[in-house]
């Protein structure tokens, strides 16, 4: 059964996708919990490879099969399990009540298409615009994402447009139908930060007129910082920190999401010295520790790390938190001299 | 400590012919570095900063001759590399060596790291065929990848660890001048700070010299001793990088540090200044200030007059704009 909380537009429990190559099982997303509240905004970070675009895509319905596929778990959206969506049922819900950004706008805006008719087909796809209508509609979404001369940039291609045109291009593709979710997977890594500015301020505004809720996944902890409420650590396939963006960038707890605050150098601090940092690298998806999975680079690490894997703990305050530390376990551990590589 | 000026660039200009028309001729010209000087001293790190396409790689290219420069000057040692015959150029990359952004495509999928790094041993003739291994080795060690991962091929290893042998391999023909082409930007941030803390390390140890390439300016904040700032072609601003980052002078040296998001929670944000529009094509520059189109400061003069590099203050800080005529502006 689903009880679902009616503040939350998006939960996702227990997900679990996986892709199953030669080598082996590759468990991409492995358990991941979190909830989106209705207009807030939750980033992503992790390591690279660590199922973030996996988790995205699995929200969307559109991790490849039969490479990919979810293997358990529920993704409720407004209280309904996606997971049990026909493929066409999917597909009137993508674009139109959930859309996505994706990180190179050149390789999801069909080259062959105008820019105006990209927005329109959605439109008329999904809110039965006619023609002119949509045409319309297209226009005035160009001039909401600040593209200047919009009825010039109707007719142009993708290709005849600067990358920071492109992005904004994808933003208006995604906002046209007015969705309740949307999701960003690195939406400004390709850009200058003179350009990335004026589009998360654009993400920004239309948020706030619209009441979008937003998920944006990214590695750059400055973007989670100024954009997010809330903020999800992964690490190899695991939500191992989930809490307020306050907390996780002053009093951050798990020590993966320590590490990297740490080995962030600072373009607005005077720093001298060596940047922290975390030893050693992710382990292979096929080699990895039984037990807490940041074992190997954990240098608070005891006997019961290497044993048994730490739950997500929920705290007083809402915040999450996967590591033995914060359990009443922690004390009671004899220290072990942790055995790294 | 008397400073030695290891590298001098004087007025490089880097032009890109385009072809088209009728019969195949030049039409026009990418202005991709247009005009720029600066002095590298021996020891120091010298990052270049700006926004895609400002000329930053042309410019390290350049002083490589991976390309043949439109003009200019390229002291290096004193000596003019722009009028070296091939054979005297290929003995001198020996003393310039590169670090790419994407170790993976830099190095020979079908080669160990192990023959990768005796390969640049032999091409440059460092030691004797018998030191070869022994030196394989040791070079290994100094970038922390163990002996024993010698004969693995380089996509049995992770980024960073391509990274280091990267950097190996630089190192293997000891270089006195080491240009880091946007070499930690693949990185996870955790590796990234290992990978910089490497380069510091092997900075002092062997004396190195880095013309660091990055767009990442916390990156070039910890690891730079002074700071380029390039727009479309042109220097913009140079300065040690004290005073750089806490007392920029160029409007959009202050654009472009204003712009990055910081993970400063709670605290009082700085004003962000954001910058119209996108940077135009360097094939047609603006005229005058070429960050006049998009500059809030911009003037009538602006449009037609070239501003000069004024000097700001005796640590050798200079910015490029008509209001720093008459030294640093006040832009409270
Ligand atoms: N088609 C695929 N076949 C096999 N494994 C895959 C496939 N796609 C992704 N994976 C694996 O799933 C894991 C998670 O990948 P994902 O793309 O979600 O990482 P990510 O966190 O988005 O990383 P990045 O920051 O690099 O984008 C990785 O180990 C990846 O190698
Ligand atoms: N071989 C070439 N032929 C024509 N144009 C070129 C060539 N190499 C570079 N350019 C152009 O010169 C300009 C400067 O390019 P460069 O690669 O130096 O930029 P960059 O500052 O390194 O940018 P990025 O941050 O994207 O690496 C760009 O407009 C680029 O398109
Ligand atoms: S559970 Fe143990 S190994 Fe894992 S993060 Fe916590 S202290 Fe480190
Ligand atoms: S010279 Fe003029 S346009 Fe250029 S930066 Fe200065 S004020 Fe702006
Ligand atoms: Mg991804
Ligand atoms: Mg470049």
């Amino acid at each position: 059964m689903t009880i679902s909380n009616q503040e939350n537009i998006l939960e996702v429990r227990n997900l679990c996708t996986s892709f199953f190559t030669d080598e082996g099982e590759v468990k991409a997303v492995d358990g991941v919990d979190f909830s989106i509240e209705k207009g807030k905004t939750i980033g992503i970070v992790g390591e690279s490879g660590s199922g973030k675009s996996i988790t995205s895509l699995s929200i969307m319905r559109l991790v490849q099969e039969p490479a990919g596929k979810v293997v358990d778990g529920e993704i409720v959206f407004k209280g309904e399990n996606l997971l049990t969506k026909t493929k066409k049922e999917m597909r009137d819900i993508r674009g139109n009540k959930i859309s996505m950004i994706f990180q190179e706008p050149m390789t999801s805006l069909n080259p062959t298409l105008t820019c105006g008719e990209q927005i329109a087909e959605s439109l008329r796809i999904h809110q039965k615009l006619n023609r002119k209508e949509a045409r319309v509609k297209a226009i005035e979404m160009l001039k909401l994402v600040g593209i200047p001369s919009p009825e010039k940039r109707v007719k142009q291609y993708p290709f005849e447009l600067s990358g920071g045109m492109r992005q904004r291009v994808m933003i208006a593709i995604a906002l046209a139908c007015n969705p309740e979710l949307l999701i960003a997977d690195e939406p400004t890594t390709a850009l200058d930060v003179t350009i990335q500015a004026q589009i998360l301020e654009l993400i920004k505004k239309l948020q706030e007129e619209l009441g979008t809720s937003l998920m944006i996944i990214t590695h750059d902890l400055g973007v989670v910082a100024e954009m997010c409420d809330r903020v999800a650590v992964m690490y190899c396939g695991k939500v191992v920190e989930y809490a307020d963006v306050k907390t996780i960038f002053t009093d951050p707890k798990h020590p993966y999401t320590i590490g990297l605050l740490n080995s962030v150098p600072r373009h607005d601090l005077k720093v001298e010295g060596e940047l922290s940092v975390i030893k050693g690298s992710v382990p292979s998806p096929f080699e990895l520790p039984s037990g807490c999975r940041f074992v190997t680079r954990c240098p608070h690490a005891r006997e019961i790390c290497h044993r048994e894997l730490p739950a997500l703990e929920t705290k007083e305050d809402g915040n999450q938190v996967r590591c033995w530390i914060h359990t009443d376990q922690w004390e009671k551990q004899a220290e072990a001299v942790s055995t790294h590589e | 400590m008397s400073k030695k000026a290891l590298l001098e660039v004087n007025n490089l200009k880097q032009y890109f012919p385009i072809k088209g028309g009728l019969f195949g001729g030049t039409v026009n010209h990418v202005k991709a570095v247009d005009d720029i000087s600066f002095v590298v001293y021996e020891g120091e790190t010298v990052s270049v900063v700006g926004e895609s396409g400002c000329g930053k790689s042309t410019t390290g290219r350049a002083i490589l001759r991976l390309d043949d420069p439109t003009s200019g000057d390229i002291l290096f040692d004193g000596e003019n590399l722009l009028g070296l015959n091939k054979a005297k150029m290929r003995k001198k990359r020996k003393d310039l060596q590169i670090i790419f952004q994407d170790p993976y495509a830099s190095l020979n999928p079908r080669q160990t790291v192990r023959q990768i790094l005796e390969e640049a041993l032999e091409i440059q003739n460092v030691v004797s065929r018998k030191e070869r291994r022994q030196k394989v080795e040791d070079l290994l060690q100094t970038v922390g990848i163990g002996a024993h991962q010698m004969d693995r091929y380089p996509h049995e290893f992770s980024g960073g660890q391509r990274q280091r042998i990267g950097i190996a391999r630089a190192l293997s023909v000891d270089p006195k001048l080491v240009i880091c082409d946007e070499a930690v930007s693949a990185l996870d941030v955790s590796i990234q700070a290992q990978v910089l803390n490497l380069l510091k390390e092997l900075q002092q140890k062997f004396q190195l010299t880095y013309l660091f390439i990055s767009h990442d300016l916390g990156v070039v904040r910890h690891i730079s001793d002074r700071i380029i700032v390039m727009y479309l072609g042109k220097i913009v601003e140079i300065g040690d990088k004290d005073s750089l980052f806490e007392n920029p002078q160029h409007p959009y040296t202050r654009a472009l540090l204003s712009a990055i998001p910081s993970i400063n929670v709670g605290e009082k944000k700085k004003e962000r200044i954001i910058l119209k529009g996108d940077v135009p094509s360097p094939i047609d520059p603006p005229a005058g200030c070429r960050f006049h189109t998009r500059c809030p400061y911009a003037m009538d003069r602006c449009a037609v007059e070239e501003p000069k590099l004024h000097s700001l203050s005796e640590v050798e800080h200079k910015a490029a704009c008509h209001l720093l005529e008459d030294g640093p502006y006040d832009y409270s």
